[in-house]
């Protein structure tokens, strides 16, 4: 068997172990087996795609023709890696919470779900991955060249055959494992482990070509090091523009390439992943490059002159007779090229799809939004011609830029392509004023600069028009010349585009930005994005769609309730005719029970919670917006309802109150009664006693006749004074007392009141001790009253005042309109818990000398109410204490 | 520091824990944001040196960048991991407080 018919067949094996990869790793996923799927270290590896067929060859190639300055590819995805916390963690979470399936996809949904935006994101990725998967095809296509010339000694004619194979190849493999479910979140866990597996071959197949070239053939490490450094490349000769602006251009087309941002973001199935990744694939890149230089060297030392520095990796182990190297090597390269292509044509068909082709199928069959089962099979299909076309249009750039130009510098074209979309990334993510409008015109400006600067001149610059362009510029004008934009000159072509189309678009986006208004779905979704982790506690896990039947029926019962929700469910599964309770999720059952739900919930609410758990009808920001409103409004209703209840609280506690006065008054009447009762019966009793005593008894002498008939009518007397005092009251407290004002002057008064209350006698003599110069006030108000006040008040103290001998203290003052007096004794005073009763009614202190009904002090207090005063009693160390405030005058109006 | 407060025990101590923890978290969080940047600065001061003939040998470059970015990555190996470990430690501390 010859050697290429061999590398075919290796080949060919290689391929289908790859098929046979993916379709285990499909079928462990779809048994729900995808545990080891899942490690963060698969993750790292399907991150290798970074490493194309460019790097495994273009890296030699590249080192040979300008020594160290290959590493920056590798050094910009190393810094952002390093850079996790502050971007990539951010970008994942989006990509999660969000559902994002595409670059394209998320630019569009932080604008406000722009379709132009998302159509002009595909548009460049397609424009801006085309010379890389042609680059892979090339790349491939000289892989078996090497081989052919290896063999026969000459090129074979038949190249372009080779890259048609290769990419109809390709295309199968992406058809097949891309596009066999069209899953919700995008993630295919057969691509991703088989470009898991490539990942570890095409590093080991560089580090054994490696290895063989620094041990097997310098001769060791030393030796390698001393020749690396007597070569050509021995000399530290970076160009310090290139380098920083090489690293940052890997370091942005990392974040920004269609196929990085879908195993990135889109296939992450862990937001802790990232921090595995973030080391172990700086390490992985390191690794990949270690060998590169040795590789250069050794090949620019035994290679012949004019060899393609490209294929080193492959064709210095043929030269030295490592044939099975040279094929692992070639296998290495194969894979490198090979998972690039896949994931590529996946990232871009997803895109193309959803935002060319699905809105335009949607338009011209007029369908809108009424989604059938057929729309899936339009979209797989879609998918499927998507995938083949962009590698068609790969091969279609293969053919026309003729294949001739270095891996190098088509990576570069392309890199610089997407890069375009990292002013609108950033700016989208961390500031919030960024706006539809400046996105579009940033990326628009940018395309347009790097379509004319770096694409174009890629195509063909062989062609006359190209080559006017270059040295005259568009329609003559000189400093439209491509390669020196406004007539600068001697800048490094790549870094030209790079430096004008980045600043200029980031200027453009800024600046637009800043004097357009964003719609409001803009700005809610900018908020979600520029804040993220503060509106998600953390990674959420996607739902497994399984048991989304009892997720709804949970649901359901919460607000329904269960017997409800029960019943309901029952009789969907018994419509659609299935035995158990749980009916299959189809879309008229849940149009059913979103309706249902509706009713208790609100619509808008009700297609939120059941899209959540159903997964396939994505949120939108138009149905958030719909359930804030409807929540503004239940709101406003339910602080309604809490206003009315507060005021029906406060009405149910002035009834209460209302309650318990009418209660007291009632126990006071009740007691008033029978307290008038007991003491009209008393004298009753005797009167009756000792009338009918004088009526049955005969013979009673003159002397107790008089007797008898003098207690009954002291009795009589009693009886009498009590229903006055009790009449006096009545009138007093009911207001209806008229009151006789007349001018007097307060000793006068004093006087009177002292010989009335002193007079009579049966009691004990109290001595009154006065202050007559402070008596002189002239008052006026119902002297009659007033007098009955301090009568009351004086008799009260020679009945109780139990002082030896008895006296009493009348002081008087004067505070502006206001007289105060004090009628203190000396005697024991009341007992503390009596003092809040003297002034009640039938209330007697001591029951000893019960000389009259306990209506006195009632009296007193309704007497000096009624003459606008206060009297109380106030607790003194000795005696009794009794204060009145009086006005001097009596307002008539009260 | 523990030893000086006497006695009223956990209930005291435990706050402190973990408001100890959060603040090993953050300056964590900070370290990893800051690592790029040691990054970017370490991998630019080769363009400091001399170059042609008077510049270090190519295979000097090729250890100091090779041996930065080995350093750099076990260093964010080791606040990445440290970074899920306190996090986890975080969490479980919530949860078992909200048990007891």
């Amino acid at each position: 068997m010859s050697q290429l018919n061999l590398v075919i067949m290796v080949c060919l094996g290689y391929v289908l172990f790859l098929f046979l990869v993916a379709f285990f790793a499909e079928r462990a996923a779809a048994q729900g087996r995808a545990g080891w799927l899942r490690s963060p270290i698969v993750y790292t590896l399907s991150l290798s795609i970074y490493c194309t067929a460019w790097t495994f060859y273009g890296a030699v190639g590249n080192a040979a023709r300008s020594g160290l300055e290959y590493l920056t590819i590798y050094i910009g995805p190393t810094i952002v890696m390093f850079g996790w916390w502050w971007l990539l963690r951010k970008l994942v979470r989006i990509g999660r919470t969000q559902r994002i399936t595409s670059l394209a996809d998320l630019v569009s949904a932080r604008f406000g779900k722009s379709n132009a935006l998302a159509i002009g994101l595909t548009i460049l990725a397609v424009i801006g991955t085309t010379p890389y998967i042609a680059l892979q095809l090339q790349s491939v296509t000289q892989s078996f060249e090497v081989f052919a010339v290896a063999e026969f000694g000459e090129r074979d004619e038949n190249s372009a055959q080779t890259g048609f194979w290769v990419a109809l190849g390709l295309g199968l493999f992406t058809v097949l494992f891309g596009t066999r479910n069209l899953d919700v979140n995008e993630r295919h866990h057969g691509v991703v482990m088989a470009i898991a597996v490539e990942a570890v071959v095409k590093l080991a197949a560089l580090l054994a070509v490696g290895i063989f070239v620094v041990w097997g053939l310098a001769g060791g490490l030393t030796e390698t090091l001393a020749r690396i450094d007597a070569s050509q490349l021995g000399q530290w000769e970076v160009r310090p523009g290139r380098w920083s602006g090489l690293i940052l251009l890997a370091a942005a087309a990392f974040m920004c390439l269609p196929r990085m941002f879908q195993v990135l973001v889109v296939e992450n199935e862990d937001e802790g992943h990232l921090r595995t990744a973030s080391w172990a694939f700086p390490l992985y890149l390191m690794l990949m490059s270690l060998f590169v230089v040795p590789i250069a060297v050794l090949g620019l030392e035994t290679m012949p002159e004019g060899a393609n520095p490209d294929m080193f990796v492959l064709s210095v182990p043929l030269s030295q007779g490592q044939n099975g190297l040279a094929i692992f090597s070639f296998l290495g390269g194969f894979s490198s090229a090979t998972s690039m292509v896949i994931v590529a044509a996946i990232a871009l068909s997803t895109m193309v799809s959803n935002h060319i082709v699905m809105p335009i199928w949607l338009y011209s069959t007029g369908s809108g939004a009424s989604f059938s089962g057929d729309v899936r099979d339009v979209v797989i299909l879609a998918r499927r011609l998507s995938i083949l076309g962009v590698l068609f249009l790969g091969y279609l750039y293969y053919r026309v830029s003729g294949g001739g130009t270095a891996l190098t510098t088509i990576g570069l074209v392309s890199f610089a392509g997407i890069t375009q979309v990292l002013p609108v990334l950033l700016g989208g993510i961390f500031w919030r004023g960024a706006t539809r409008v400046g996105a579009l015109s940033g990326l628009a400006v940018g395309s347009v600069i790097w379509l004319y600067t770096s694409f174009l001149p890629s195509i063909g610059s062989n062609l006359a028009f190209f080559e006017a362009l270059q040295s005259d510029g568009l329609w003559g004008i000189s400093w439209l010349r491509t390669g020196a934009l406004f007539g600068i000159e001697g800048i490094d072509p790549i870094l030209h585009t790079l430096l004008w189309s980045l600043s200029l678009s980031t200027i453009t986006f800024l600046i637009v930005s800043l004097i357009t208004f964003p719609s409001p779905l803009e700005r809610l979704q900018g908020a979600q994005f520029v804040h993220i982790f503060q509106h998600t506690a953390g990674p959420r896990g996607w739902s497994a769609g399984k048991a989304q039947s009892e997720d709804l029926m949970v649901m359901a019962q919460r607000i329904l309730g269960a017997r409800e929700a029960v019943a309901l469910f029952e009789r969907e599964a018994r419509l659609q005719g299935a035995t158990g309770s749980l009916p299959e999720t189809t879309p008229e059952f849940l149009e059913r029970l979103e309706r249902e739900l509706s009713g208790s919930v609100g619509a808008a609410t009700a297609h939120a919670m059941v899209g959540q758990i159903v997964g396939g009808m994505q949120v939108s920001v138009h149905d958030l917006m719909a359930v804030a409103d409807e929540t503004a409004q239940m709101m406003e209703y339910s602080s309604k309802l809490e206003a009315q209840s507060d005021e029906l609280t406060r009405t149910a506690r002035k009834l209460r109150e209302a309650n318990a006065k009418l209660t007291r008054l009632s126990v006071q009447k009740d007691a008033f009664l029978s307290q008038i009762s007991h003491e009209l019966r008393t004298p009753m009793t005797s009167v009756r006693a000792f009338s009918e005593i004088l009526r049955d008894t005969s013979g009673l002498s003159q002397e107790d006749h008089t007797r008898y008939a003098s207690i009954i009518h002291d009795e009589a007397i009693r009886l009498t004074r009590l229903l006055d005092d009790l009449l006096d009251l009545s009138v007093l407290e009911n207001g209806q007392v008229t009151l006789n004002r007349c001018d007097g002057l307060l000793y006068e008064l004093l006087d009177r009141a002292v010989a009335t209350a002193q007079g009579g006698g049966g009691m004990q003599d109290l001595e009154i001790i006065r202050t007559k110069s402070n008596e002189n006030v002239r008052l006026s108000t119902d002297l009659d009253r007033l007098t009955q006040v301090f009568i009351n008040l004086i008799g009260n103290a020679r009945k109780y005042c139990d002082g030896d001998p008895p006296k009493m203290w009348i002081r008087v003052s004067r505070v502006a309109n206001e007289v105060i007096l004090e009628f203190a004794d000396n005697g024991s005073g009341i007992a503390s818990e009596s003092r809040e009763l003297v002034f009640e009614k039938f209330a007697r202190v001591a029951d000893q000398k019960a000389g009259g009904a306990g209506l006195g002090l009632a009296i007193c207090r309704q007497i000096v109410r009624s003459l606008g005063g206060e009297i109380r009693y106030v607790s003194s160390d000795a005696g009794a204490v009794f204060q009145m405030n009086l006005p001097v005058t009596l307002r008539l109006s009260q | 520091m523990t030893n000086l407060e006497p006695r009223n025990g956990s209930l005291q101590r435990e706050p402190l824990f973990l408001e100890r923890e959060t603040y090993r978290r953050r300056r964590l969080m900070d370290a990893a944001g800051l690592l790029p940047f040691v990054v970017v600065f370490l991998f630019c001061i080769p363009l400091l040196w001399p170059r042609g003939d008077d510049g270090p040998a190519v295979s000097v470059v090729i250890f100091y960048i090779f041996g930065i970015w080995l350093v750099m990555a076990i260093v964010t190996a080791i606040v990445s991991m440290r970074l899920r470990d306190t996090t986890r430690n975080l969490q479980d501390d919530l949860t078992g407080n909200m048990q007891e």
